[in-house]
């Protein structure tokens, strides 16, 4: 029993120890921050940037709807914006999780040379600037761009298609940038998956349909569900791609938030911006770990 | 008309480096109702494959299946009314045993009251009731064998399918497991085609065995009929232990033939068949072999050597016994005497003897 003790000890030290660095940095790096932003969201922009000292809970306010400061007039225009971005990072994570999803069972039934070729070919645009990528985009999507000027030559149209500064684009970009995220843990999941318990459903009579909904569907759910919320996450966020491919028409919160430092030098208002990004992105992890932890109880997936 | 005809099945795969592999080679087996048949050959003789072509995952390059005289070509797995168990149980992960077994039940499409009866029949057959609600990941090897079997046997099928079943459990259970789904089968009436590489597995349960190698069909009869009378060297090689010799018949006495073997060695047989000329294999069991006592044995029907080891296991001694001309013959000898361990040490000169009418023949391929 003492020696158990000891030893039990011992070990909670040295766990204690491993950690200490990893906590010290996000302690340091991440709580501190977070502190700040969260004391910042609540106080009066100062003139040139920074912050007065003075209790000021209409950031808060005009995020919800009222934008004068008062209360009183309700528009809800960031409101709408917010929701606008929410609809964009919900779009983002329904198509690539299409193009995904069949993607991975595709690439998991590939012999073993051509599957580690094209895996590497899904990292590849890592080794690419993210900048350039999307300025890439833009050439592509522009009136005299490269896909107009093909549609024209071709005769298909006549007129040069407006997708440059559209959700389309928008959605488009974003797709085109966290697809490799989304497949990486889809791929994980399918890759492991029993395919003898395809075959055993197909033997008990099971339609391909319903194969799928009773056995591979809930059986690729965690990589389904952990590859919408990477992209997700990201995606609420992001400003880069709507700063490019958005212009001035097609804004997300991100962008917001960016302007409210950058530009407007407004940073409380942009504090509370972020820290409404980053409540529904809890609200959504927190969702998922219940769910989780529901069905560890129910038994091992 | 036949129940299920495998009639001339052709299958082959083409390996990666472009090779082909002729996994099934004309295989003609005539199924019949309520039988236990099973389908015996070492690893990679085809023996899945057959299965799986059975079971519509695979289809035939050439010949055909018949049910009831009507070809299964065409007939996808899930509308086909045979069932297959699993090598690995494949048991679904995220379901109870329950839902398991009502699997296939639900997609059919089966009233709730109805599928909750037959499931509860299907786990008390088992003897799983009260595992209901587990997880399959929360049950023994030799209980998800069980299940796979409910799970199949609660759709009532035609024909059942198991793919070496039992190879995942230890020995006591998978003795235990033989005597069970050789009861279960006739209890339920249901037509099991068995594959197993093991031939006592084969031998102890089956009604029927087909041997199998290289994707060819070497025989095919009731359990005893192999052992006894195998068609071939290789089926008296790959069921049970076979002591072989090859040789030419060159005297016949009414029943009783001569035949002498290229070393020169003289062995007698009794048989109705074969003429001086032929050339034959005996085939000789090591449990009609027996340590000739002094003085003892008739002209041809011993062989003498050298006893190189005995194993004891238990019940017998296996004697390997070298005579001669780099062959060792091995045979089963009962050790109720104590003073009979002497004769079987390890370098001791022996003569084997055995009776006419023990040695099966067959006629030598070519010959
Ligand atoms: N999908 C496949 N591709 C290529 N060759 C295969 C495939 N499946 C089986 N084979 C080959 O066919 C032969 C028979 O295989 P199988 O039926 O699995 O044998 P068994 O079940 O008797 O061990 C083997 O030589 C095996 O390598
Ligand atoms: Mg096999």
């Amino acid at each position: 029993m003492i020696a158990g003790d000891t030893v039990r000890s011992r070990r909670r030290r040295a766990l204690l120890l491993l950690l200490a660095p990893v906590t010290l940095l996000l302690g340091v790096f991440f709580l501190v921050p977070l502190g700040i932003m969260v004391v910042y969201s609540v106080l009066e922009p100062g003139l040139y940037g920074g912050v007065e000292w003075t209790w000021y809970p209409f950031n808060y306010g005009r995020i919800l709807g009222w934008p004068l400061n008062d209360y009183e007039e309700f528009d809800p225009i960031y409101l709408s914006i917010f929701l606008g971005s929410l609809k964009i990072a919900c779009l983002t994570v329904l198509f690539s999780l299409l193009i995904c999803y069949p993607a991975a069972f595709w690439v998991s039934r590939m012999g073993e040379r051509r599957k580690n070729f094209v895996l590497f070919l899904i990292t590849l645009p890592f080794f690419a600037n993210l900048l350039v990528r999307i300025y890439a985009w833009l050439l592509l999507l522009r009136p005299t761009g490269f896909i107009n000027t093909l549609l024209q030559g071709l005769g298909l149209i006549a007129q040069p298609l407006d997708m440059l500064f559209t959700s389309f684009a928008v959605v488009l970009g974003m797709v085109y940038i966290f697809t490799p995220f989304m497949f990486l843990p889809i791929y994980a999941n399918v890759e492991k998956l029993d395919y003898s318990l395809v075959r055993a459903s197909q033997d008990l009579g099971a339609t391909p349909l319903q194969t799928f909904l009773r056995v591979i569907l809930p059986l690729t759910a965690p990589g389904i569900v952990g590859g919408s919320i990477i992209v997700f996450i990201p995606a609420l966020g992001n400003f880069i791609v709507p700063a490019f491919l958005g212009g001035s028409k097609v804004q997300m919160t991100g962008n917001l938030i960016e302007r409210s430092f950058l530009q407007s030098r407004d940073w409380p208002f942009g504090a509370a911006l972020a820290l409404l990004i980053m409540a529904s992105v809890v609200l959504v992890l927190m969702i998922q770990l219940t769910r989780a932890a529901r069905t560890q109880t129910k038994g091992a997936v | 008309m036949g129940f299920l005809q495998i009639a001339s099945a052709h299958k082959a795969y083409h390996t990666p480096e472009g090779a082909q592999v002729r996994a099934l080679d004309d295989v003609t087996i005539d199924v019949r109702n309520n039988e236990f048949l099973t389908l015996l050959g070492p690893s990679g003789c085809g023996k899945t494959t057959l299965l799986k072509c059975i079971a519509g995952f695979e289809d035939l390059d050439g010949g055909d299946l018949l049910l009831e005289g009507r070809s299964l070509k065409g007939v996808p797995a899930h509308r086909r009314p045979f069932n297959t168990v699993f090598q690995n149980y494949a048991l679904f992960p995220h379901m109870t045993i329950a839902q398991n077994i009502g699997y296939g039940l639900d997609v059919a499409g089966v009233r709730k009251p109805e599928r909750d009866r037959r499931v509860g029949e299907a786990l008390e057959m088992v003897g799983l009731s009260g595992f209901d609600s587990r997880r399959p990941a929360q049950l023994s090897g030799g209980q998800q064998q069980r299940v796979a079997l409910a799970r199949s046997l609660v759709l009532k099928p035609r024909v059942l399918l198991l793919d070496e079943p039992l190879s995942a459990l230890d020995r006591k259970m998978r003795e235990t497991m033989q005597i069970e789904l050789k009861n279960l089968q006739h209890s339920v009436g249901i037509t099991f085609i068995f594959v197993t590489h093991d031939q006592e597995e084969a031998l102890a349960m089956s009604d029927r065995i087909a041997v199998l190698s290289n994707g060819r069909l070497q025989q095919i009869g009731r359990s005893t009929e192999v052992y006894d009378t195998p068609a071939n060297e290789f089926v008296a090689n790959f069921v049970g232990t076979s002591n072989l010799f090859t040789g030419r018949v060159t005297e016949r006495n009414d029943r009783l033939l001569t035949i002498e073997t290229a070393n020169g060695r003289r062995l007698a047989a009794r048989s109705d068949g074969f003429a001086v000329g032929d050339g034959v294999t005996l085939v000789l069991r090591p449990e009609h072999l027996r340590i000739a006592e002094p003085g003892e044995g008739g002209a041809g029907c011993t062989i003498e050597g050298t006893v190189k080891d005995a194993v004891f296991v238990g019940s017998i001694v296996h004697v390997h016994v070298d005579v001669g001309f780099g062959r060792t013959a091995i045979l089963h000898h009962r050790h109720e005497r104590a003073g009979a361990s002497a004769a079987v040490a390890p370098g001791a000169s022996v003569r084997i003897a055995y009776s006419p009418e023990s040695v099966h023949l067959i006629a030598a391929a070519g010959g």
